[in-house]
């Protein structure tokens, strides 16, 4: 992190005061007093957002872990550790939001011993918090290797896949079940986001956004960690977003058409206005981009075709958890500061802990051989000889 | 048998006689500025709107497979078999589906308290349970509400419809809706002016996710078995390619899955 470190420092700090300033608030004085949520509208951002969009850009790890461990595609393995770390903060980070919009946050282990398996909300909890244990597992080398313990490391390893097989079927489960969450309210949520195709949806928009996030994540380590870009390794990360993206807007585009809802689309409204913004965000310039060999093998092209694809879903989840239910509540919902100080600040602390754990474990693949082979300057002298590649 | 509770707004006199049993029954506080209110809240669990000389009852409508104790992932929301859907506080941890479920947008919240409870009308279920009507039915001087099985309190009110066909718009809401509700309402104009939806579907709502949730424990095993086939097959591949090449590196073999390969994989 030596590109202005002042700016994005003060940047840090200004945010994470305003989110203690903000945490205050919430826990002295209540919901009420710290959301703009009603009981005409009781899910916001820490929802929508926060929850939603949390667990959908921390979806590469099972994507990844998948594509190297059960497809075996050894070319990815230099990406997975970055990608399960950012996997495993994220959905620390939305156990975290949860405490702040659960009205009893310190009931939220309720659900350990007062089950409803009809309830969808109760099979998104116990995933959630099989997954964070499974994805803690896969991270745990990390920190075993760092410190040189060999017989735990030993059986996370003979473990390795059944943990993998374990963490991609709780993954393929609670990524859908956030669409199915929605699947209970027909008549409310606006049908441009309500078919019962919900669920695969969801699905598949997570595996597009793990992809996106991890040549998002990549190019940003390139520039802040001072590692190689793996160039080979985004461009074929790029080929496979190409192909999710093209069938997810197929079904799309399918869906639409035969729920009839298709000649809504043109006509102007505040629903029509945000739909256009997120498919035009997540689908249209993408696959435009994409469909270019040009963009399609550089860095740079690839790399604003992720945050696009990244911001364009973050559209879709706000989409159907907030603009899609303003109209049958019958009130427009604007997050209040302090709902959106708290919001900033999870991310912010998303940022710092990624960095630091970039900083101190080895989790890029030249800290990792600095680990095994022990001297610096032979790693230096490595990572020289590959720049002449 | 499960009970029930027919409204007739024809009956209806705008007394409010109703709200104040409720709020008594309820502990809640009831006064002149809170018998204007004319919508439910945490402090009020029953409304009789006024349009006119007409009026419509607004309370809870204790589906008979209510989405709110469906989505609860504790259940502190369950419907009883006498047939009020009730609510433990002790249970909730306040994630408020059930308010962003209920299709009538009943369930409301403490938003000013710091360990807020939901709070809805819970159909007196402990003077239902105790054999008694429920307070509402219990004051209200007309007939206009009144309690009973659910069997037979449909049955006069499609008897009320066929006597006076004039009188009624021909419909009983809560017959159907949403798979039929222990709230049965009659009235002379249209439930949509008293804010009733008439395009609820006539389908249980705890069916549209149950669809689906239904499927997880197949889904579990069926995955499990696909995703160990294709681990196996990808690395037999391999071990096979190995052994035919020879000379192939024997390290990334699958004996040694290592998890993180030392050897960054950019060696060419």
């Amino acid at each position: 992190m030596k590109i202005r470190p002042t700016f994005w420092k003060l940047v840090f700090l200004f945010v994470m005061a305003a989110g203690v300033c903000a945490t205050y608030v919430r826990f002295a004085k209540g919901l009420g007093p710290s959301t703009n949520l009603s009981d005409q509208f009781p899910w916001g951002i820490w929802v929508g957002f926060d929850v939603l969009c949390g667990v959908m850009l921390a979806a590469g790890g099972f994507t990844l872990t998948a594509a190297v461990h059960i497809l075996n595609i050894k070319r990815l393995r230099p990406i997975i550790r970055p990608t399960i770390l950012t996997a495993f903060l994220g959905y620390v980070l939305v156990s975290v939001a949860l405490l702040f919009d659960l009205g009893k946050p310190y009931n939220i282990w309720h659900p350990l011993i007062m089950r409803n398996p009809h309830s969808v909300m109760f099979e998104v909890a116990y995933c959630v918090m099989l997954y964070t244990t499974v994805l803690s597992l896969e991270f745990s080398p990390i920190v075993l290797e760092h410190f040189k313990l060999e017989k735990p490391l030993k059986i996370v390893r003979a473990a390795l896949i059944p943990l993998v097989i374990g963490g991609v079927i709780l993954s393929t489960l609670h990524q859908s079940s956030l669409g199915t969450l929605y699947l209970i309210m027909p008549e409310k949520l606006h049908p441009f986001w309500y078919t019962p195709l919900l669920p695969v949806f969801f699905f598949l928009s997570a595996i597009a956004v793990g992809l996106a996030m991890t040549i998002f994540e990549s190019s940003m380590s390139s520039k802040h960690f001072g590692q190689q870009l793996e160039l080979p390794i985004i461009q074929e990360l790029g080929r496979v977003l190409l192909v999710v993206l093209s069938v997810y807007g197929i079904l799309r585009f399918e869906d639409l058409l035969h729920r009839d809802v298709l000649k809504l689309v043109l006509r102007p409204s505040y629903e029509t206005y945000l739909l256009w913004l997120e498919l035009v965000l997540a689908l249209v310039i993408p696959l435009i981009l994409l469909l270019q060999k040009k963009v399609r093998t550089s860095a740079g092209g690839l790399y604003v075709t992720a945050v696009l694809v990244v911001l364009g879903f973050i559209t879709n989840r706000l989409n159907v958890s907030i603009t899609g239910l303003e109209s049958s509540a019958g009130v427009r919902y604007v997050p209040k500061w302090t709902e959106l100080a708290i919001t900033a600040a999870i991310i912010a602390t998303g940022f710092a802990l990624f960095g630091m754990a970039a900083k101190y474990l080895p989790i890029f693949p030249a800290a990792a051989r600095l680990e095994a082979s022990g001297t610096e300057a032979e790693v230096r002298a490595e990572v020289l000889s590959h720049a002449g590649d | 048998m499960s009970k029930a509770l027919l409204y007739d707004a024809t009956l209806c006199i705008d007394c409010k006689q109703c709200e104040a049993a409720c709020a008594e029954t309820n502990q809640l506080p009831y006064d002149d500025a809170v018998a204007q209110e004319d919508r439910q809240s945490e402090h009020k669990f029953t409304v009789v709107l006024a349009k006119g000389e007409k009026y419509m009852r607004r309370l809870c409508m204790n589906c008979g497979e209510p989405a709110c104790a469906s989505v609860c992932p504790v259940a502190a929301l369950r419907k009883t078999p006498a047939g009020p859907v009730i609510y433990e506080a002790s249970r909730c941890m306040g994630c408020r589906y059930c308010m962003v479920a209920c299709p009538f947008g009943v369930p409301k919240y403490e938003w000013n308290k710091l360990a807020p409870r939901v709070k809805k009308c819970t159909m007196c279920s402990d003077r239902v349970e105790a054999g008694e009507p429920t307070a509402c039915a219990a004051i209200c001087p007309t007939g206009a509400t009144k309690f009973g099985e659910r069997d037979d309190l449909i049955a006069e009110a499609q008897q009320r419809l066929r006597e006076n066909p004039g009188r009624y718009v021909n419909h009983i809401y809560g017959l159907n809706e949403v798979g039929g509700t222990s709230v049965l309402l009659l009235s002379s104009v249209p439930f949509e002016e008293f804010g009733y939806r008439t395009d609820l579907t006539r389908d249980p709502l705890p069916l549209f996710t149950y669809r689906v949730l239904s499927r997880i424990p197949d889904f579990v095993p069926l995955g499990g078995v696909v995703l160990g086939g294709v681990w196996w097959i990808t690395h037999r591949r391999e071990e096979v390619a190995a052994a035919a090449g020879g000379a192939h590196e024997k390290d990334d073999g699958p004996k040694e899955v290592v998890f993180y390969p030392r050897n960054d994989g950019r060696t060419q």
